[in-house]
């Protein structure tokens, strides 16, 4: 098993999603915080992300079906779920978020049911682009993992 | 020779998130505090000791003294008790009030900032917290302690002064210093010296 090619692909993947704005500094943040102690800290926290933001995702479908117009709802779960995306680095669907904070605000209702597939979209590409990386340092073994990308 | 054994300073840390918890948590143990993390205000001032709805506080039994808190960190936005609200709860109660409190939020919100800061927190941060942030947080600790023990040494000399006189209890005592109330505090929130430890001020002898 080649493991530095293996340690190589995955950081590569990590400088890519990067790149393409899917991760913030807040995720190198994160794994700083991985050490000996507390070998898979940034996957248990991203899988508590991908728990949380999926079931507020819920709250927020819900919200939308059941309390039409209830922009200071829908603006109250999505403030949660923004704040979720925030502590992870997950950019782009933190961006998403705030677009549909700004139709909330507009009173656009349009404008939210098109940001929240967005959030949807983004929440479900970060997961499947994740779950990747994380099955290649995986692979690639322990000293595969928390390695700064090369920016 | 006295040698200092460091305790770790403990602090409660509030969040309704999950992964929020478990990303203070890791900040806090990485910063050597000792940390306990719960997802409300309400089960936070049960853990100090209070019921949600009193200032009285729950009789605290010996062992106990794990749970002395030294800091309170909590998140700003939380359904039912906004970390607000169990700031205004800690500051009202003459038990935990000398506890300090850094409220955490994700809206840079300055009349926010400011309302809290004037109730009586001693620091705020804009999440994400970072690293970074953990560096302020001794500061306060200590500070307090300071204060803390400068009252005790107020009320440790005060009451050797007033021992001459024959009350046997000193529970209505007219002495100033004295707050009736602080006499049914639990100290939850004090850490108690270990054998070897030397606090700072607190052994030094008094010269009359």
């Amino acid at each position: 098993m080649d493991y530095s090619n293996l340690r190589r692909q995955a950081a590569s993947m990590k400088k890519s999603l990067f790149d393409q704005g899917y991760l913030d500094e807040q995720f190198c943040q994160v794994e700083d915080l991985q050490d000996e102690a507390s070998p898979n800290f940034v996957e248990e926290v991203v899988t508590l992300f991908f728990k949380d933001s999926g079931r507020l995702m819920s709250n927020i479908e819900q919200a939308l079906e059941k309390y039409p117009r209830d922009f200071s709802r829908w603006d109250a779960y999505m403030q949660q779920l923004k704040g979720s995306c925030s502590s992870i680095g997950a950019s782009r669907m933190k961006n998403e978020c705030m677009s549909f904070r700004d139709s909330c605000g507009q009173g656009n209702v349009e404008g939210c049911m098109r940001s929240f597939q967005k959030v949807k979209r983004e929440h479900a590409v970060l997961r499947q682009k994740l779950e990747s990386y994380f099955q290649l340092l995986r692979q690639a073994g322990p000293a595969g993992a928390a390695t700064r990308p090369v920016m | 020779m006295a040698v200092a054994i460091e305790t770790p300073f403990h602090v409660l840390a509030v969040d309704d998130s999950l992964p929020d918890r478990k990303l203070i948590e890791r900040l806090l143990k990485t910063s050597s505090f000792q940390v306990t993390t719960v997802d409300s205000g309400s089960k936070a001032l049960e853990f100090l000791g209070l019921h949600a709805h009193e200032d009285s506080p729950i009789s605290v039994q010996a062992d106990q003294q794990e749970a002395a808190v030294n800091l309170i960190i909590t998140d700003y936005c939380m359904p039912g008790m906004t970390g607000y609200d169990l700031l205004k709860k800690i500051k009202e109660s003459s038990c935990l009030r000398d506890i300090p409190v850094v409220i955490m939020s994700s809206e840079n919100i300055p009349s926010r900032i400011n309302r809290c800061l004037e109730e009586g927190a001693d620091e705020f941060f804009l999440k994400p917290v970072r690293l970074s942030d953990m560096s302020k947080l001794k500061p306060h600790i200590l500070k307090s302690r300071c204060k803390e023990q400068y009252q005790q040494e107020q009320h440790l000399q005060s009451n050797s002064e007033s021992s001459n006189s024959s009350n046997p209890t000193n529970e209505n005592s007219s002495n100033p210093t004295n707050e009736n109330s602080s006499s049914t505090c639990s100290n939850s929130h004090k850490r108690k010296a270990n054998d070897d430890e030397v606090l700072p001020h607190a052994t030094r002898p008094k010269h009359n």
